[in-house]
């Protein structure tokens, strides 16, 4: 596969009645995702709006990004048939992107890449980010390492007691790590700091947002900088077996890998696509993070959207074993598919994903992370239905390195 | 327009109008408001607390936690203005807080809620003029007014969008920041100020990280309002039932500085 499209310029172009033109120009998706910031922030949004057109515009800037992907994530990434776990499950054919294989582990690189460009072309000279298990802070580093500017994570305080090797990475990659302790020092906690730490720095700072939500056009660039992954599967489906597959199948926390994979796919009609959420302990109590399945509409950080929250519209805790599913929110275009039926959601429990965790490093010798060992433990169940001529392709959207003190101690093993 | 009179009247006023915050649900609040219109407090600005208030600082965002901590709801917050309307008919209240708790059941029932307690204002962190629908048609209709923010950041050519709306007054918010951190320069102050008012004939009540009698003095004297929030708050925390005596005090040498500054020169006609 010579020159395989790897930019997001590469995009089939979207029809007029198309699922693929969303936001419109205000950064609505449907009645979802919009501008629900701080009058502070909304030059800077604009700003950011402005400059990513420019880019968009800019073959230069295309060129780098690509460049980037190819030489330093190590782009495109691998299409690969699991023939054992196929056999396994006895169903479709399963055939997973291997986006584990980038460069730290996680498609979450993709979109950092494209960030800091935009941060440089802006002039900016400082980077703040949020993490949650740390692989959103690892990439931001990493970029930020690469390209010298300095950079500080904001992590919630247990986060941080919990994902000490990520924290360990972030400062050798010179980034500082601050843990957040306001709130209940989670996640959405390190968002909110995030958040005050740009409203305070505005002059300088570039806030690189980790997944498809945050204010307009946030949402759109980490989409349109993720679909690398799906317009790379596209071809790579074509050129493999000469057709596209039946199913997509994604993890979702705030949903950017599953976007990065459905979205060059969506006005495929015969393309069916089904995103997962985390059931934590099960969708019947409060011990889930599953925003789309257990959630209502609001607004929090940015956009409105699917939130976790109580009938005063009060924020709740989400549970997941995984700690990069754990967001009481969802991207804004998520909610929009999922409104409009174009794609399906379902949750996976904790129970659910560690079996297929397990599943997957004995049948093809693979450690996934636990994101993605929700889509595969949905892989397992649709499989199965599924007649052997059929095709899956699920996003393995990053490696399980992160993720095996976490197993370990579920499974009862001392190490 | 429907605008409460009691808004308009307390910047009617012939001295500038010192606005007081404290968060609903945070101690007594009833008992820590009337605290404040005791100690001269022109216009009151209740905090609706929120679980991620993006916005403020520790000072605010303890309170928001202490008062959803001992329970509070979105109806305690509507019984308290709604109780302290009874007691004050003239004191105008303005709710202050996020997106979220005010549109979860509707924009429709908020507004009704804010009409039917008495209500005068709402401000909302994170709902700008972009996002206006959301809220502001409903508020509108029942009489109450939206009162934006502007911000350092707010230049000249987003000044119309943000003004275009408002009721009420305008409300600078004088850092880029949170709440109850650094203070801004009195000399920034004074031009942003004056920029404001050349766009609108709205009052202008200037806040964030002002906290002292002398502070809030010099930036009466530029400007219709002063709000002072945070040390408020912290009064509360630190003194907990014994907070009102502590509220009156700060609050009464606050009005003194604010009251006796000389009145903000008025816009001239076309200036």
């Amino acid at each position: 596969m010579t020159e395989q499209p790897n930019s997001f310029r590469q995009m089939p172009p979207a029809k007029a009645n198309s699922f693929r033109n969303q936001p419109d120009e205000r950064g609505h998706f449907g009645d979802y995702g919009g501008r629900y910031v701080a009058e502070t922030l909304m030059p800077l949004v604009l700003d950011l709006e402005r400059e990513y057109r420019k880019a968009q515009a800019d073959p230069e800037f295309q060129r780098e990004f690509d460049d980037l992907l190819e030489h330093y994530v190590g782009r495109p990434s691998p299409l690969y048939f699991a023939e054992r776990l196929t056999e396994a499950l006895g169903g479709a054919q399963v055939w997973f992107k291997r986006d584990e294989l980038n460069h730290t582990g996680a498609h979450k690189i993709n979109n950092c890449i494209g960030q800091i460009l935009l941060a440089i072309r802006m002039g900016k000279t400082r980077i703040i980010a949020e993490t949650g298990a740390g692989q959103h802070g690892v990439a931001t580093a990493t970029v930020c390492a690469r390209f010298g500017l300095p950079c500080v994570v904001y992590m919630g305080a247990e986060d941080v007691r919990r994902q000490s090797p990520n924290v360990f990475r972030m400062k050798l990659l010179g980034a500082e790590v601050v843990p957040v302790t306001s709130g209940r020092g989670t996640l959405k906690d390190a968002m909110n700091e995030g958040l005050r730490d740009w409203v305070a720095n505005v002059h300088d700072t570039f806030y690189i947002i980790g997944t498809a939500a945050g204010p307009h056009p946030y949402p759109e660039l980490v989409r349109n900088f993720q679909s690398v992954i799906g317009n790379e599967a596209r071809a790579q489906m074509q050129d493999r077996i000469g057709r596209l597959p039946d199913l997509l199948v994604a993890a979702i926390g705030g949903g950017s890998n599953a976007l990065g994979l459905f979205h060059p796919f969506l006005d495929d009609p015969d393309v069916k696509m089904l995103g997962v959420e985390a059931a934590g302990h099960g969708l019947d109590g409060d011990e889930h993070a599953a925003s789309l399945l257990g959630g209502f509409p609001g607004v929090l950080h940015g956009n409105k959207t699917y939130l976790l929250q109580d009938e005063d519209g009060q924020i709740t805790e989400g549970h997941s074993i995984s700690a990069g599913l754990d967001y009481p929110g969802i991207g804004p275009e998520h909610a929009w598919l999922k409104d409009t039926g174009r794609v399906e959601y379902t949750a996976i429990t904790d129970e659910e994903a560690l079996e297929a965790f397990q599943l997957l490093c004995r049948t093809e010798g693979i450690i996934p992370a636990l994101e993605p060992s929700h889509a595969i433990a949905a892989v397992a169940k649709r499989a199965k239905e599924m007649p052997k001529d059929s095709v899956i392709l699920a996003n393995l959207c990053g490696r399980g390195d992160k993720d095996i003190f976490t197993v370990a101690e579920r499974l009862g093993v001392q190490m | 327009m429907s605008v409460s009179s009691r808004l308009s009247d307390a910047f009617a006023k012939p001295h500038p109008a010192l606005v007081c915050f404290l968060t609903a649900g945070d101690g007594d609040t009833a008992a820590n408001l009337d605290a404040l219109v005791a100690g001269g407090a022109d216009v009151i600005e209740l905090g609706m607390p929120f679980t991620d208030p993006m916005a403020d600082g520790p000072a605010i965002q303890n309170a928001n936690i202490r008062s959803l901590g001992a329970g509070t709801t979105t109806k305690d917050v509507f019984a308290i203005a709604f109780e302290f309307r009874e007691r004050h008919r003239e004191v105008p209240l303005v709710l202050m807080g996020y997106a979220n708790p005010m549109i979860r059941r509707g924009p429709e029932w908020f507004g009704s809620q804010c009409a039917a307690a008495g209500i005068d204002g709402v401000i909302c962190v994170d709902i700008p003029p972009e996002e206006d629908e959301a809220l502001g048609p409903e508020l509108r209709s029942f009489g109450v007014a939206p009162i934006r923010l502007a911000t350092p950041t707010t230049d000249t050519n987003r000044l119309p969008q943000v003004v275009e709306g408002s009721e009420g007054f305008l409300y600078y918010v004088s850092v880029a920041g949170i709440t109850g951190k650094q203070q801004a320069a009195q000399a920034s102050i004074e031009d942003a100020v004056a920029r404001l008012k050349k766009a609108t004939d709205l009052p202008v009540a200037v806040g964030f990280g002002v906290r002292t009698p002398e502070q809030a003095g010099a930036i009466a004297a530029v400007a219709d309002g002063v709000v002072v929030g945070s040390a408020l708050v912290e009064l509360v925390a630190e003194h907990g039932r014994e907070a009102p005596e502590h509220l009156k005090a700060l609050t009464a040498s606050l009005a003194k500085a604010v009251h006796s500054a000389a009145r903000a020169p008025r816009k001239e006609e076309n200036a």
